[in-house]
């Protein structure tokens, strides 16, 4: 009777993860299934044609492009820096524990506030417009949180007889936190920045109202310039407009397009960090 | 003599010079490192400061909607036609809307994702585990557009003939897909906790003659049912962020619905799809960051529900 409870209750957990799985093999079978089709040099280097019903998406890959750069660029220098405080200086207490919370509650943020945030700052207030720099701005915050969490992951598997080793030999905090620690945190730091760019170039609201344009006769020539994005062109072929069933292919390839890109990086993270860890024998 | 004495001066003069410059550029040297440290206390702060400014700007852009309607009117009306003249702007429908695919997706999300998380910290291989966890990983890392789109192209046509409706882009469908973006959450975070459950309690068991499900069941499910609380509030925190997918997905239909094969606007889905058509600083604009408002107090109480359950756990782990 007990091996029998035992028995189901093992089925069921092993259905729960079956069901899961499938579910992203569906989402990616699909994806990749109709995607494929639309999937030529000519799309991938073209700009649309007939009122984007023909034709590629090449200013959408180059936006995503400089929207996600321009959100590293931003959130980089930010986040590694507030990792090493948190890792190397603090010494918990009331400011840490007030940063905590704030990096905790910013990651919770949902993306469409973001969006509105930007809005009424970079774009309005700022007067920026709806540009490159806006959006990257808005991004660079949104990625934050996930800089600085796996930034200070890696921080921390630094072992601290190599920080002992180098005050040892009369090295500064400082000298040692440049020349010993963040060398040896280098994969884990790297992860981050991918795992950072993956999500900036996969997220549609917060750039919505910030960055993003339905159509650009060119590519931009400034980063006060709006721009089409990957994720947002993906949106708007298949919600708005008059071509919805037309465009169908090419939804599919930009989708296809932005997969790729994500799980190539999300897959580059997860090699780093492997092998990280293995190095570090754990 | 004299001038031994003279030479014993002058060496001791340099000697002291020396300790004066070693005491220079040791002062040098910590000051040096007292503004590095300050440097990097500032870059530490940056993301408080930037929660700050989004609460600032909420409020700012938000607050100016109350000059035309009540707080309550504004809360519990049943009426959204913005851009009606007269407008009408009750939000009672989108809350609903929200509350209803956040609530149905963790009906799904919740045991798929605690019992794929018991899978993998308990029964799973080795072999099996290192090819399960990068599967969480990806569908975490799977676009909400994407998703979106897999829900309007996929899953709607099919919801459609398989339940004979009107139309496969409802509640049901948003709430299917935001299970599959809050899983990730659910399983990952219940995988650490049960994860940190120590293996002397796990053998203590088995050694009494429990079996193995007996122990999961009563001792190692207990033991980080804390940790699983988190998870689960955090995944529904997600769901109820969720933009994308309940914009592309729900129907987008403002009022309060009556199956779950209603369309619903959640609050996200409302914001994105109008701010685009919404002057700037005009009546409709300010109310949609009051909107956004809400929202963002919505995911900060379940956030907080988090912390405090982590907080608690963090505790009970100490008295162990």
């Amino acid at each position: 009777m007990r091996k029998i409870k035992e028995f189901l209750a093992f089925y069921l957990l092993r259905l729960a993860t079956i069901i899961i799985s499938f579910g992203l093999f569906l989402i990616l079978f699909f994806i990749f299934k109709n995607g494929i089709k639309a999937i030529s040099l000519e799309f991938l280097t073209k700009p649309p044609i007939e009122a984007m019903t023909k034709g590629g998406i090449f200013p959408a890959i180059v936006g995503t492009f400089y929207l996600t750069l321009g959100a590293l660029i931003v959130a980089f220098p930010l986040g590694v820096g507030a990792a090493i405080y948190l890792s190397e200086y603090a010494r918990g207490g009331k400011v840490v524990h007030i940063i905590r919370i704030g990096i905790n509650n910013l990651a919770g943020v949902p993306s469409v506030v973001f969006g509105l945030f930007g809005l009424a700052m970079f774009v309005v207030l700022f007067g920026f417009g709806s540009s490159i720099l806006s959006g990257s701005l808005t991004l660079g915050l949104l990625i934050l949180p996930v800089i600085i969490q796996t930034t200070e992951e890696a921080l921390k598997t630094v072992s601290q007889s190599y920080r002992e080793a180098s005050f040892a030999l009369g090295a500064t905090k400082w000298q040692t936190i440049f020349k010993v620690v963040l060398p040896a945190a280098f994969p884990g730091v790297l992860t981050g920045a991918i795992l950072g760019i993956s999500r900036a170039a996969g997220e549609t609201a917060p750039i919505m109202f910030t960055a993003a344009a339905f159509y650009t006769p060119g590519l931009p020539h400034s980063i006060f310039d709006e721009v089409m994005a990957l994720p947002y062109h993906i949106y708007v072929l298949a919600t708005a407009g008059t071509h919805i069933e037309e465009t169908r292919p090419i939804q599919y390839g930009t989708a296809l397009v932005l997969i790729s890109l994500v799980l190539f990086f999300n897959a580059g993270a997860i090699f780093f960090r492997t092998r990280l860890r293995r190095r570090l024998g754990r | 003599m004299l001038q031994n004495d003279d030479n014993y001066i002058t060496i001791l003069s340099h000697l002291c010079n020396e300790t004066v410059t070693k005491d220079i550029d040791n002062k040098i040297m910590r000051i040096k490192e007292a503004i590095v440290k300050g440097i990097f206390l500032l870059l530490a702060l940056s993301s408080i400061l930037a929660l700050a400014f989004i609460v600032i700007f909420l409020f700012k852009e938000g607050i100016p909607i109350f000059k035309n309607v009540s707080l309550n009117a504004f809360l519990f009306g049943k009426e959204w036609y913005p851009t009606d003249e007269p407008p009408a702007f009750g939000i009672s429908s989108l809350i609903i809307g929200s509350l209803l695919v956040t609530f149905l997706s963790s009906l799904i999300a919740v045991p798929l994702g605690v019992f794929s998380a018991i899978y993998i910290s308990e029964l799973a291989r080795p072999f099996i585990k290192e090819i399960l966890k990068p599967v969480i990983e990806l569908l975490a890392a799977l676009p909400s557009v994407v998703i979106g789109f897999f829900g309007m192209v996929v899953i709607a046509p099919f919801l459609q003939r398989t339940f004979d409706i009107p139309t496969g882009l409802n509640a049901f469908n948003a709430a299917l897909m935001l299970a599959l973006m809050s899983i990730p959450t659910i399983t990952s975070i219940s995988e650490d906790a049960l994860h940190s459950v120590p293996l002397e309690l796990r053998e203590a068991s088995l050694a009494l003659g429990a079996t193995h499900w007996e122990t999961i069941y009563h001792v190692v499910l207990p033991a980080a049912l804390s940790g699983i609380g988190t998870a689960i509030i955090l995944g529904m925190a997600r769901a109820l962020g969720e933009t994308m997918v309940v914009l592309m997905v729900a129907g987008g239909a403002a009022w309060i619905p009556e199956s779950i094969f209603d369309p619903v606007r959640p609050m996200p889905a409302a914001i994105a799809a109008e701010m685009g058509e919404a002057p700037v600083k005009s009546q409709h604009y300010h109310a949609l960051f009051a909107i956004g408002l809400v929202l963002f107090f919505f995911v900060l109480i379940f956030n907080f529900i988090a912390y405090y359950i982590t907080q608690r756990y963090k505790k009970a782990g100490e008295a162990l």
